[in-house]
């Protein structure tokens, strides 16, 4: 039909949510993505009345390393001082108490004995992180804050790379979803070689991207590029970990700490090449 | 005491007769056990989202029951013309009244309570826990608040000209006192003098409602709050509670009943 072919005709989706809400449905993913992050707080965060400053990055996201922290101020005290008695009598009634899921929750601030209680309630968060991904498929965040909770606190790495994976199809070529990828197969599947090739290509595509514009997102940069230092100095590819160390440094709000690794990585190449004249290597047996 | 017995008797005997509890009811078991079905990256024990949704639905549905089942006592007894003969019986109108009340408070409770015990059984599923205490709290400031919108809509429907408008405005201000209660004195603050004064005289004017919502503890798992507390916060609610009966008395004994 004529107007199957107009930008943006809902027609063209065969997607239920897609067709009803049109963009909208963008708004109603940033409200489910929040709404984890409430529930990451069981219960207690602020309303658009109460003062956000320290709820500006959502805690679960800046806690998964997946976005630089934005907040301020002090997240335990939001409310504030009670205005009035029915302010202060009806604190009784809804959570005001700043904790979080992986810390134990309410049940691990209230356990007298200290017990954290159980991580895994961070599950709790994944339906709505879930949504708000179905919503807007292409809020990256959201795929790399669930996969991270995911396979860090629920140990379900199977689940974490398939939604990682439908986050790229939806998303090609995304280098936040890459460098998450490589995480996986780093810290989860030990492949170092896949996991290099991860991030080599998230870096790529970070530069091809970032790079154009006049404010480069320099966070995830370090991420990928620190990752492949640490990545590289473990494998024993002290040169090549040099280099990426040298971009870190670069970048790094504390080039002294990197300065100190880049030391250490020396420190390595030339013990090894001490020992290596101290006990040379025999030459191969002739075959005979 | 017998006489307003009496008459709230009918009163819950009525609820079970219409269908608007059951259709509610296996409505809100229909919409959980859907949610309940979902796969959430293959987690069975995901169940905060489902309580939550659970006790929106339990607060939504007990509303309309408490406000539609009250809003319509005091105009269906004038037009079936039962009102008469109701009164014609040694039978006062602050009795006939009060048993009105009596009886939608009671049939909120038994909505209430088939409703709390489904929820309990939900979450008790997936979680292997019941915290009967949090649950019996929440479930009691629930059928406290209901007092107060009930006695509420019962002046309004001595005062609006018909159920439908009166349930509607009734509505509208439990929920709008649900929502933004809490939060008057926030937006109040920033406002210039006289709206000022005027939003702070309504926001100590109505009845918070918002103090009898324990969903947020119960959904998350935070421990029961003091009994003292519940018991001021019931006190509060049958005060206001009063102060509606009351008034509503004052209008009915000086209305024309035709």
């Amino acid at each position: 039909m004529w107007f199957e072919a107009w930008e943006g005709n809902r027609a063209r989706s065969g997607d239920l949510l897609q067709t009803l809400l049109g963009d909208s449905r963008r708004i109603f993913a940033n409200h489910f993505f929040v709404k984890a992050d409430a529930y990451f707080h069981s219960g207690y965060y602020p309303t658009i009345f109460d003062n956000r400053e320290a709820f500006e990055t959502p805690h679960m996201a800046e806690d998964a390393g997946a976005v630089a922290s934005n907040n301020q101020g002090d997240e335990n005290g939001f409310l504030g001082k009670p205005r009035d008695w029915i302010d202060a009598f009806s604190r009784q009634f809804y959570p005001s108490i700043h904790t979080h899921l992986d810390e134990g929750g309410a049940q691990g601030h209230t356990a007298s004995s200290g017990d954290l209680g159980d991580n895994s309630e961070v599950r709790e968060i994944l339906p709505w992180l879930r949504l708000s991904a179905e919503l807007d498929p292409n809020s990256i965040r959201t795929y790399t804050v669930t996969a991270y909770w995911l396979r860090r606190q629920m140990g379900k790495v199977a689940e974490a790379e398939q939604f990682l994976r439908d986050g790229l199809r939806e998303n090609p070529g995304s280098y936040e979803i890459l460098f998450e990828l490589g995480r996986i197969f780093d810290e989860n599947h030990h492949d170092a070689d896949r996991a290099r090739n991860l991030w080599e290509l998230a870096l790529r595509n970070w530069q091809k991207v970032e790079l154009t514009k006049p404010d480069p997102d320099n966070f995830l940069f370090l991420q990928i590029v620190s990752h492949l230092a640490m990545l590289e100095e473990r494998e024993g590819n002290f040169h090549q970990a040099l280099a990426y160390m040298e971009l870190w440094k670069a970048h790094s709000m504390q080039p002294a700490k990197v300065q100190g690794r880049i030391d250490a990585v020396r420190q390595k190449i030339s013990s090894a090449k001490s020992l290596s004249l101290e006990h040379p290597q025999p030459p191969n047996p002739i075959p005979e | 005491m017998k006489n307003i017995f009496a008459v709230s008797s009918i009163v819950i005997k009525e609820l079970y007769r219409r269908k608007d509890f059951y259709v509610l009811f296996i409505l809100t078991v229909l919409i959980c056990l859907v949610m309940a079905s979902v796969n959430i990256f293959n987690d069975k024990g995901v169940i905060r989202y489902l309580k939550e949704i659970c006790l929106l639905l339990v607060w939504i549905a007990s509303l309309v029951i408490a406000i539609t089942t009250t809003a319509r006592q005091i105009p269906a007894e004038r037009e079936n013309r039962t009102l008469f003969p109701l009164l014609a019986k040694p039978l006062t109108r602050t009795e006939l009244l009060l048993g009105k009340f009596l009886g939608c408070w009671l049939a909120s409770g038994l909505t209430l309570l088939c409703f709390y015990v489904f929820f309990g059984l939900l979450a008790g599923s997936r979680e292997h826990h019941w915290p009967v205490v949090n649950y019996l709290q929440a479930g009691t400031l629930h059928w406290v608040m209901l007092g107060v919108v009930i006695a509420m809509t019962l002046l309004g429907s001595l005062v609006f000209a018909a159920p439908s408008s009166n349930a509607t405005i009734c509505f509208v201000i439990a929920t709008g006192i649900l929502i933004m209660g809490r939060h008057l004195n926030k937006v109040a603050l920033h406002l210039p003098e006289p709206r000022r004064g005027i939003l702070y005289s309504i926001y100590y004017a109505i009845p918070h409602f918002e103090l009898f919502d324990m969903r947020d503890l119960i959904v998350h798992n935070w421990p029961p709050i003091a009994w003292q507390v519940c018991g001021l916060a019931t006190l509060y609610a049958l005060a206001y509670a009063a102060v509606f009966l009351i008034a509503a008395c004052v209008v009915f004994r000086r209305r024309a009943l035709n």
